[in-house]
């Protein structure tokens, strides 16, 4: 988001690392509404899932910029805030005028509800989202740009009838001439641009509301995601299998006295245990931009969940080394359940620190992750099963789940990997700790 | 200055037989050499007749040997003979592509200037004839790019009568290149045409709101798609590149400033061609006058099919170069 003017910028967040476009499906506001910090205000559709977004700044609309239907690139100024005037404050002031700071200077406050807007859009100026609003220079030839400069004309303010929506020459003498976009000339040979093109229109079914993302979008995503970390992250791959018996032990212990929606899952504790151990080594925890790892303060997991029309998206569990396994539970069932509702929100997608993943439902033994870039590691765990194990000099019978560990050699080399990963077993090893 | 003759019409192969008679007649030093130029006519029948009025040591049958006749035609201009060594395609060329490329265009450098090269080369281009991808292309642009030769591609009778005396009285290597499909294309020219401008590109159609650059077998093409564009209030400026090294930037660049859209025609394919290299100087000359970008209709990146109805397809046609006006201009 960006400020100016004391306006608020509510752009088209990138809601996963893959994400260059979305779709904004729904406003749940309309300008004049004011918004709080953390309402969810559009629903935007990207390749993988209807997701809800949220504002993070309170105020009040001041302009829809990109109405429903339309798809923009990550960035685009989807709405205009402006500050909220506090109720109390405005009609108070004529009232109290002694309360002014002496030194303060003489501000204009503009006595009429709502304030002016921060800039003056001019009437005539056609809403066209994949053109004009998209990006925020005008689209315009340079001939026009000379020209304009020349004449001291703000490109901003001319409809652009030209390739893709452009401001040509032909634009700029109409908006010399004074004239509308219909001039003799562009009659004779040129249909009339529509005064405003209603971009929804020229789509196929509208999407309404939330509907199951296109599993063929979904798919290209996660091929261009998945490629691009083949292609540049250097994997190495370390497995162990941890005996969790105690674990499993002592989560039976703690369930004995729990609802059903409230009972510890296994995978909790793996998951917390996989933060802790992601906090002292924070050469798995973080990103890799520009040529070098940064870690990251704190341990976002990744979870990825599958999704029953194909695909899966990848909400966030945050701060998970902090959260007691049983809000870390909790904070699981929320998202997976919303992820296969389609009803996650933006915050619910932030870009995670290091994955977990967990294939343990399918029965498979062990599970070798390909790294979600710029995630630097991603830890894999197969099913809890009972096999044979020695303890202790004894053969016996123990729970046992492999866990497994894609590390990028860039920022790790094995050593470190397996000290995490043994890292993650020892804290197994002791579920009361967790 | 005499009063001009009867204008005749003639085609564009006879003005090549004129122009070539008339270079025999005037120096004894020029002399014609290529495959079945003699007895046979040429393999575009642009030298019938002329084995009988010069003779075998004039017009001379070479064997089925590019790089071997052209260096000789190279040797003969270096002893002060005035050779016009004909290839039958430009496909078939580029088997003398070392003579062209690493000695005739080389030598005046090579020798601080004591050897120039006083040799013409001409040679068939073009599609349109259903004659397959090996006999097809048009790769005017490979020469282009080679400094040490000037590169000639007449597009009207007039130019076909007129480029080769002023190629001979060049001191330096000059190609020029026939466009097959204009071989009996018919026009006007004056009873004494003579020796044409071989430095200038040509406005062959005045137009304000668009400016179609075009050469060679392009050019009838890109001015009936003005006649298109005109019936619908569009005046499209026709320029003929003429000579494609070195370009004319002065022509083509002062249209394009005039009518601020620019359509680059090229029969070439569009990838690394001529027609980009225009593009890139209008970019690089006139980017302050653009009121669009500058659109390029091309022979598709493909070999030319032999079917009729895809070579046709592939090939700049009325309608894509009326199409790309239209876009640029914003008409369509």
């Amino acid at each position: 988001m960006s400020e100016g003017n004391g306006s608020t910028d509510f752009c088209m967040p990138a809601l996963g690392a893959d994400m260059e476009k979305g779709t904004l499906l729904e406003w749940y506001v309309k300008p004049g509404d004011p918004v709080h910090r953390g309402q969810v205000i559009a629903d935007v559709d990207t390749e993988k899932s209807a997701i809800e977004v949220e504002v993070w700044t309170d105020g009040i609309v001041d302009e829809i910029c990109v109405p429903e239907g339309a798809e923009v690139p990550v960035g685009t100024v989807l709405a205009r805030l402006r500050p909220a005037v506090p109720s109390a404050v405005a009609p108070a002031a004529p009232a109290a005028p002694a309360k002014v700071p002496p030194q303060a200077a003489p501000r204009v406050q503009p006595k009429v509800q709502p304030p002016a807007r921060p800039r003056v859009q001019p009437p005539t100026r056609p809403a066209v989202p994949g053109a004009m609003s998209a990006a925020p220079r005008v689209r315009s030839s340079p001939l026009v740009r000379r020209r304009a400069a020349q004449a001291g004309i703000d490109l901003a303010a001319i409809p652009g009838t030209g390739p893709g929506g452009a401001v040509v020459s032909a634009d700029l003498e109409r908006a010399l001439a004074g004239t509308h976009p219909q001039s003799a000339h562009q009659q004779a040979h040129q249909p009339a641009p529509e005064p405003v093109p209603e971009p929804a229109a020229e789509r196929t079914p509208r999407p309404r509301a939330r509907r199951s993302p296109t599993a063929d979008g979904m798919r290209e995503s996660i091929a261009r995601l998945m490629t691009r970390s083949k292609r540049e992250i250097p994997h190495y791959y370390l497995s162990t299998t941890i005996d969790v018996g105690p674990a499993l032990a002592w989560l039976r212990e703690r369930n004995a006295g729990l609802e059903v929606t409230e009972r510890l899952l296994p995978v909790a504790l793996l998951l917390k245990a996989t933060a802790l151990a992601a906090s002292e080594y924070p050469d798995m925890n973080g990103h890799y931009v520009d040529g070098r790892h940064h870690p990251a303060p704190t341990v976002r997991l990744g979870v990825p969940v599958a999704l029953r029309s194909g695909g899966l998206v990848t909400p966030i569990v945050d701060a998970a080394e902090q959260l007691s396994v049983f809000d870390l539970n909790r904070r699981l069932r929320d998202v997976a359940t919303r992820a296969r509702q389609g009803a996650l929100r933006a915050s619910d997608l932030a870009e995670p620190t290091l994955s977990v993943t967990n294939l343990g439902d399918q029965g498979v033994e062990a599970v070798f992750g390909v790294i979600y870039p710029p995630q630097v590691a991603l830890v894999g765990f197969g099913a809890v099963s009972e096999r044979p194990w020695a303890h202790d000099g004894l053969l016996g019978v123990r729970p046992l789940v492999t866990a497994t560990l894609a590390a990028d050699h860039r920022v790790s080399d094995g050593h470190r990997g397996g000290l995490f990963l043994t890292a993650v077993a020892e804290r197994l090893a002791h579920p009361e700790e967790l | 200055m005499t009063a001009p003759a009867t204008a005749v019409r003639c085609t564009y192969r006879e003005a090549i037989r004129a122009a070539l008679r008339e270079a025999l007649l005037a120096d004894e030093r020029v002399f014609l050499l290529g495959e079945d130029v003699g007895p046979y006519g040429g393999g575009h029948g642009v030298s019938l007749g002329l084995y009988e009025e010069f003779g075998p040591e004039r017009i001379r049958d070479a064997p089925l040997s590019e790089n071997g006749f052209t260096g000789a035609g190279i040797g003969a201009a270096l002893g002060g003979m005035r050779p016009i060594v004909e290839i039958m395609t430009v496909n078939f060329s580029l088997l003398a592509l070392d003579q062209i490329v690493n000695n005739a265009a080389t030598l005046l450098h090579m020798t601080g200037g004591q050897l120039s090269v006083p040799l013409v080369i001409r040679m068939t281009t073009g599609g349109g004839r259903q004659l397959a991808a090996q006999h097809s292309h048009s790769l005017e642009g490979w020469y282009a790019h080679i400094p040490g030769i000037r590169v000639l591609a007449p597009a009207t009778v007039a130019d076909a009568r007129g480029m080769l005396a002023a190629a001979l009285a060049d001191p330096d290597p000059v190609v020029i290149f026939e466009h097959g499909g204009l071989y009996n294309v018919e026009g006007e020219l004056p009873a004494d045409a003579g020796a044409v401008d071989i430095e200038r590109a040509a406005i062959r159609r005045a137009g304000t709101d668009v400016t179609v650059i075009a050469y060679g077998g392009t050019v009838p093409t890109a001015l009936a798609a003005a006649d298109v564009l005109a019936a619908e209030g569009v005046e499209a400026e026709v320029v003929d590149l003429r000579t494609l090294r070195p370009l004319d930037d002065a022509t083509l660049l002062g249209s394009v400033i005039r009518t601020h859209h620019a359509v680059v025609v090229d029969e070439g394919w569009s990838s690394v061609g001529l027609a980009a290299e225009v593009s890139a100087r209008i970019a690089e000359q006139a980017f302050y006058d653009l009121d669009a970008p500058v659109a390029r209709v091309s022979t598709l990146d493909v070999p030319i099919p032999y079917p009729r109805h895809l070579e046709q397809a592939a090939l700049p046609s009325v309608d894509r170069i009326v199409a790309a006006a239209r876009a640029t201009v914003g008409s369509s």
